[in-house]
């Protein structure tokens, strides 16, 4: 094992983790805000691929193809959240169970509609080439999916942390009845972020349809590793989402690529510890 | 209010027509009732921990993959439990599925509420990815296939005989969860569902309540897997995954949680919706999809939670 093979081993991981990130971080504010286990938000993130690939069939533009899906994505999610979670109020089980209903009628539109084939989402040319750095070929795709997580994750940051709204959403995280005591409206501030995880949850899914496929199943593929970045960086905080992302995604490549046997055991194992000592993971807000 | 008596003599009855009609039907209705049965103890296990204790868990797949993949490698690597060493393969089934829940007891029972259901998702993914992965072990993706049923004097190739078998553990079970939820032990549990913490201030240890109901319950969990993996002949990922966590929980709510009955009804409706249903019609996933939608909201009580809401309509009219 040479130095190469970790400088490509930490891209991929890194690049990974991007995806992982648009995932996470939304199923995180979801949490935090609304304390929900939304069990379909890997439905979201398969939507969000499916509806991409009918955007380019029939406009033939792919970055079109990323604000439409994550759009009619985010008009899903609020619909759920006003007419079905919202009147359940506080009830982890029944949330759960809800949630998974909603994901194998997803799963079942998604096969009627698109078929069950697995297909590919075709990014531009320009995105499927690789830059030879030190004898390392990188490809642009991959350095395209760290980039666009970065702006999003900049984005996201900027709304939390610097505007009224943010310091809503912030608010509401820490203590949604002191939330409501100084006059912040916590349901439309729920209701926004459900739309915004189901928004981030479909961008991933277009971005990650390129190199992951757009399949039935993935949305279950995707959704316990989305738990496991929420839960390892912690709940309702947009940097332990990111921090959780990476270390998933890095954990996620070498375990595949060192021990491939007990792999998904490495991802999940530590996900345990972090739960058994600090449940609000490592940068979850107390 | 029906007496416990009435209650029990019902359950016996039903119980008692099942073994009496079952065995005249299809082949087919035979192994999907067997499938029931076996899938019936996990759902009940799960229904002690929900409906007795108050512990949502969404990984109770986790003992009963256990309990299933024992049994699919000791056949296919040993040739072992194929004879009379068959009951050997259960008792550390059972021991298998208690052990593992003994140690994941450890780490999940500090939890509560969301964060029981997250802790209990994790270590059900610990266990999923290793039978995914193990590919030595597990036969990865493809699962492992065995390919008789054991023969011990009976011969359990035999879809009625197996039926039976099935059938006699199940109902065992079902009389040993009985008693332990109306033993003193099981009248604490449900006080830790009440409120855990004016049951602390009573002086129960109620960590140790809830860490004992969650070993007994892995150890029926990994019961269940030893008969599933012989129902079936194959095991595979597909029998430790979330959503097979997922459809125990809805069991239980759909039946009734509470009830132990209700987990029955529960498993028999989920599999003849994903074993029958999904053969005659593509659309199938809807129904299933709706059951679950429509059980969280109309059903709060479950199936068996029907005829008392009927009475309390009655007298609701009649106070009028």
């Amino acid at each position: 094992m040479n130095i190469q093979f970790w400088v490509i081993q930490v891209f991929n991981g890194v690049s990974y983790g991007a995806l992982l990130f648009l995932v996470g971080s939304g199923l995180s504010l979801i949490f935090g805000v609304m304390r929900i286990v939304n069990l379909s938000h890997g439905s979201y993130f398969m939507l969000g691929g499916y509806i991409a690939l009918s955007v380019i069939n029939a406009t033939g533009s792919w970055a079109l193809s990323i604000p439409l899906a994550a759009l009619a994505v985010a008009v899903i999610g609020m619909v759920m959240e006003r007419v079905f979670l919202r009147p359940l109020g506080f009830d982890p089980l029944r949330q759960v169970l809800l949630t998974v209903g909603f994901a194998f009628l997803f799963q079942q539109a998604a096969l009627d509609i698109w078929g069950g084939n697995n297909m590919d989402i075709t990014p531009p040319a320009v995105l499927t080439r690789s830059i030879v750095i030190g004898g390392v070929y990188l490809p642009t795709y991959r350095m395209f999916m760290i980039g666009l997580a970065l702006a999003i994750g900049l984005a996201l940051w900027l709304v939390i942390e610097k505007t009224r709204v943010g310091a809503a959403v912030r608010a509401t995280v820490d203590d949604a009845q002191m939330a409501r005591g100084v006059g912040i409206d916590t349901n439309r501030i729920s209701m926004f972020i459900f739309a915004l995880g189901a928004f981030l949850a479909a961008v991933g899914g277009v971005i990650g349809g390129a190199f992951l496929g757009v399949f039935p199943g993935l949305d279950f593929e995707m959704l316990p590793l989305a738990f496991a970045v929420v839960i390892i960086g912690g709940m309702g905080s947009l940097s332990g989402a990111a921090i959780g992302a990476l270390l998933v995604g890095l954990a996620d490549n070498f375990g595949k690529a060192l021990f491939p046997e007990i792999s998904y055991f490495t991802l999940y194992a530590p996900m345990v510890l972090i739960l058994a000592v600090k449940p609000t993971g490592l940068f979850g807000r107390e | 209010m029906v007496s416990q008596q009435s209650k029990i003599l019902m359950v016996a009855a039903g119980l008692v027509v099942l073994a009496l009609v079952i065995p005249y039907t299809s082949s087919f209705v035979v192994l999907l009732a067997t499938r029931a049965l076996a899938f019936a103890i996990l759902a009940m296990s799960l229904d002690i921990l929900l409906g007795f204790t108050g512990l949502a868990s969404l990984g109770q797949a986790a003992y009963f993959g256990v309990g299933a993949y024992l049994t699919a490698v000791l056949a296919t690597k040993f040739q072992f439990g194929m004879g009379w060493d068959f009951w050997l393969v259960v008792v550390l089934g059972i021991l298998l599925g208690a052990a593992l829940a003994a140690v994941f007891g450890l780490f999940a029972i500090r939890a509560t509420d969301v964060y029981f259901l997250m802790i209990t998702l994790a270590l059900g993914q610990c266990v999923w990815g290793l039978a995914y992965r193990w590919n030595s072990l597990t036969g990865g993706d493809n699962g492992l296939i065995i390919k008789a049923r054991p023969k011990f004097g009976l011969d359990l190739t035999n879809e009625v005989t197996f039926f039976y078998l099935v059938f006699g553990f199940f109902t065992v079970s079902l009389i040993l969860m009985y008693v332990l939820v109306k033993s003193p032990f099981g009248k604490s549990l449900a006080g830790i569902r009440g409120h855990e913490l004016r049951m602390k201030i009573l002086g129960y240890n109620t960590w140790l309540h809830k860490y004992i109901a969650f070993v007994i319950a892995g150890g029926f969990g990994g019961l269940s897997g030893v008969l599933w993996a012989h129902t079936n002949g194959i095991v595979t990922p597909e029998d430790v995954v979330l959503t097979t966590s997922v459809d125990a929980l809805l069991m239980v709510v759909l039946g009734g949680a509470g009830t132990l009955i209700g987990g029955v009804i529960g498993s028999a409706i989920v599999l003849l919706l994903r074993e029958y249903l999904s053969t005659l019609v593509p659309w199938w996933q809807y129904v299933l999809g709706g059951v679950y939608v429509l059980t969280i909201l109309y059903l709060p009580t479950g199936l068996m939670g029907i005829p008392k809401r009927i009475r309390q309509g009655f007298t609701r009219s009649a106070n009028k």
